[in-house]
């Protein structure tokens, strides 16, 4: 398997494209100010975005936000109306999808039902004119990495999910594109092989050096394999970044919400020193948070925070000289409690009427820190672990 | 499970008993009276291949046989031909403009009664001033099959995934290549069945080619009419199962063909 890596790792720097001197500051994949159409519905708005060679990019979003379109412009399939779409240096906007060095993997694979796996993978190769003895080997290059060992033969209809989906993952690869896109490669699979096929997706990356853009409606699937994750709302970048900074630090309200869980508290700033703003909330009170790093404009705001950073108990926080005047205390009943196994999340009714949510680990196997319905407690969170909304 | 079988077999054994009897009993009457040794129609004289030699010494029925053949398929590989590019005009294409009224002027020759399809033709070639013939009656039937190609070819064509034509493309074919290369073998079969649909349909017709032929160019169907007009000769009934036999193979064919074809799209159908 490793000879097998360290070959191809070889060969595809000796027949790749030599790196042009403006590369080295120059992104690999630059898109710029791509719209595309589809009658009066915009489903690409003017977005642009730097993508660096090597680099694991995930686009993430609701359904019909437009990352597909956005996919199948970088794949060549849709055509922008506005914009250019700069591959190394060279605007690609235009060009039909067979003279891209782009590939792309198919949600549903698109497997050639009539071929044998072997065919289906040297499907790109024959096209490109190599010969004869070099598609030999590289199919069998192809094969060992995705360990189809012994399935060469096999139509498409004889292959279970998981195989398929690598013999379409070899297919897309053997052609070594400069950028290979996914288009939702896992969600025909079941969760555990997902799970595996992920960790897998990331080490082939990382030995091929591949640039690799995905596109998936599933968070998790994002943050466990991206190094960046570009989140695109209504045909837009809401943000871009890597997976830590989207979940701790969003930009907007609609970030916060679509990543992760969040609760969301609107208020006004009522007063700011150097490294505190004090907030009064409608639901929630009075919020003490930490200035950001940008400092705050508008005055009204929102406060977020995650719920695993707000602990519960019984009687609050115990007191400690330094930090507790400003921590933030909300009283309220506990009127929910789900347990997940690895952490049991809470609902607590505050006496404005509204909700604020907790999740907290389950540390010990014995219910010794559970609560439950009814129960009157102090959820409690520190300013450091609020994030300021502007809008 | 089989007892249920049971338990309801005698009713639906007898229906179906019944049902066959009504469609295929005439047929099977025609087929032992055409190894009748007797002259006449009506009275059973004992088995004897008599009367297929006679067709194989009949001039002009041979004749008109002939021409049937080749009417059939030539106007089967036109319409073929034609039958799906439109197919793949419909299903490929883009929303091009008048895609409707396109679709629709396709399909008229399934609902359009024979009698005016063919006295339209006649009318045409009259006011063309071609010389009725082969040609006219394989353009005729070119015509009348062609809609039926392009039912079959753009079926299947709708059942596949498009994304295998982008497939293609994404891993180097232009999109001529990208139909050649992933979709044409998957719509094989059904083309072959599109086309053993035609040469039936051409071959048993005799509305529009009486409309559309000429003297010295009768096709089988019409010489047959035209003999039993004066009377049942039981040469006939040997023509006719034959006839009856190289169809059944055609259609046995056909619908061997369009299963192959949908086996073989599976594993493209949707997740």
């Amino acid at each position: 398997m490793a000879e097998e890596l360290a070959k191809i790792e070889t060969a595809a720097e000796s027949v790749g494209p030599a790196p042009s001197p403006a590369a080295a500051d120059m992104p690999l994949l630059r898109i710029e100010e791509v719209g595309k159409k589809f009658g009066s519905f915009r489903a690409v708005d003017r977005l642009s975005l730097d993508i660096r060679a090597g680099e694991f990019f995930a686009l993430l979003g609701p359904s019909g936000c437009g990352k597909t379109t956005l996919l199948r412009m970088l794949a060549g399939f849709e055509t922008p109306d506005e914009g250019r779409i700069l591959l190394d240096g060279k605007d690609i906007a235009q060009v039909l999808p067979h003279e891209r060095p782009v590939n792309m993997m198919f949600q549903n694979y698109a497997l050639f039902p009539h071929l044998p796996v072997r065919d289906n993978i040297a499907f790109g190769l024959k096209r490109a004119g190599m010969a004869r003895a070099d598609i030999a080997t590289r199919v069998a290059e192809m094969v060992s990495l995705v360990k189809l060992d012994g399935l060469e033969k096999r139509k498409p209809d004889q292959l279970s999910g998981g195989q398929k989906q690598r013999v379409a993952l070899a297919r897309s690869l053997a052609r070594r594109p400069q950028v290979l896109l996914l288009d939702e490669p896992l969600a025909a699979l079941d969760k555990k092989l997902r799970e595996s096929t992920q960790a897998e997706l990331m080490d082939l990356q990382r030995r091929l050096g591949t640039t690799f853009i995905i596109v998936t409606h599933d968070q998790e699937e994002a943050m466990t394999m991206a190094g960046r994750i570009g989140v695109m709302d209504a045909g837009r970048l809401e943000q871009v970044g890597p997976p830590r900074e989207l979940y701790e630090a969003p930009h907007s309200r609609w970030v916060a919400e679509f990543v992760g869980d969040v609760n969301l508290f609107d208020g006004e700033v009522s007063s700011r020193d150097n490294n505190r703003l004090t907030i009064a909330t409608r639901d929630a009170g009075t919020i003490t948070v930490a200035q950001p790093r940008q400092p705050v404009t508008k005055t009204i705001v929102s406060v977020a925070i995650r719920p695993e950073k707000v602990k519960m108990s019984r009687r609050g926080p115990v007191s400690d000289a330094g930090t507790s005047h400003a921590i933030n205390r909300l009283e309220g009943v506990v009127t929910e409690v789900s347990y997940l196994g690895g952490l049991t999340t809470y609902k607590v009714k505050l006496e404005s009427g509204a909700v604020a949510r907790s999740s907290m680990a389950n540390t010990a196997r014995l219910d010794i820190d559970a609560y439950s319905a009814g129960q009157r407690v102090v959820a409690w969170f520190t300013p450091d672990d609020c994030v300021v909304l502007e809008q | 499970m089989a007892r249920t079988v049971n338990r309801i077999s005698r009713f639906n054994i007898t229906s179906l008993a019944l049902g066959l009897a009504f469609l295929y009993l005439p047929i099977v009457i025609l087929v032992i009276y055409s190894f009748n040794a007797s002259r006449l129609v009506t009275v059973w004289g004992g088995w004897s291949l008599r009367w297929y030699h006679e067709f194989f010494n009949d001039r002009a029925m041979l004749d008109a046989a002939w021409m049937s053949l080749r009417v059939g398929a030539v106007s089967a590989t036109l319409a073929t031909l034609l039958g799906t590019l439109a197919a793949v005009g419909l299903a490929r294409g883009e929303r091009f403009k008048g895609r409707a009224l396109f679709s629709g002027m396709l399909y008229s020759p399934l609902v359009m009664p024979e009698v005016i399809s063919g006295l339209s033709l006649l009318l045409l070639f009259v006011a063309l001033d071609a010389e009725r013939g082969f040609w006219t009656v394989t353009v005729a039937h070119t015509t009348l099959t062609m809609c039926f190609v392009t039912v079959v070819v753009q079926s299947r064509l709708t059942s596949l995934d498009r994304c295998l034509e982008e497939a293609a493309m994404d891993l180097g074919c232009d999109p001529v290549r990208a139909f050649l290369f992933a979709t044409l073998p998957l719509i094989v079969p059904a083309i072959a069945a599109g086309w053993m649909l035609a040469f039936t349909l051409s071959l048993d017709d005799v509305v529009i080619a009486s409309f559309t032929t000429g003297p010295g160019s009768a096709t089988l169907p019409i010489r047959i009419y035209s003999e039993v007009r004066l009377g049942v000769k039981p040469e006939i009934n040997a023509i006719c199962t034959m006839v009856i036999a190289l169809i059944a193979v055609l259609i046995v064919v056909a619908s061997f063909a369009s299963k192959l074809s949908s086996a073989r799209g599976e594993s493209a159908a949707p997740l």
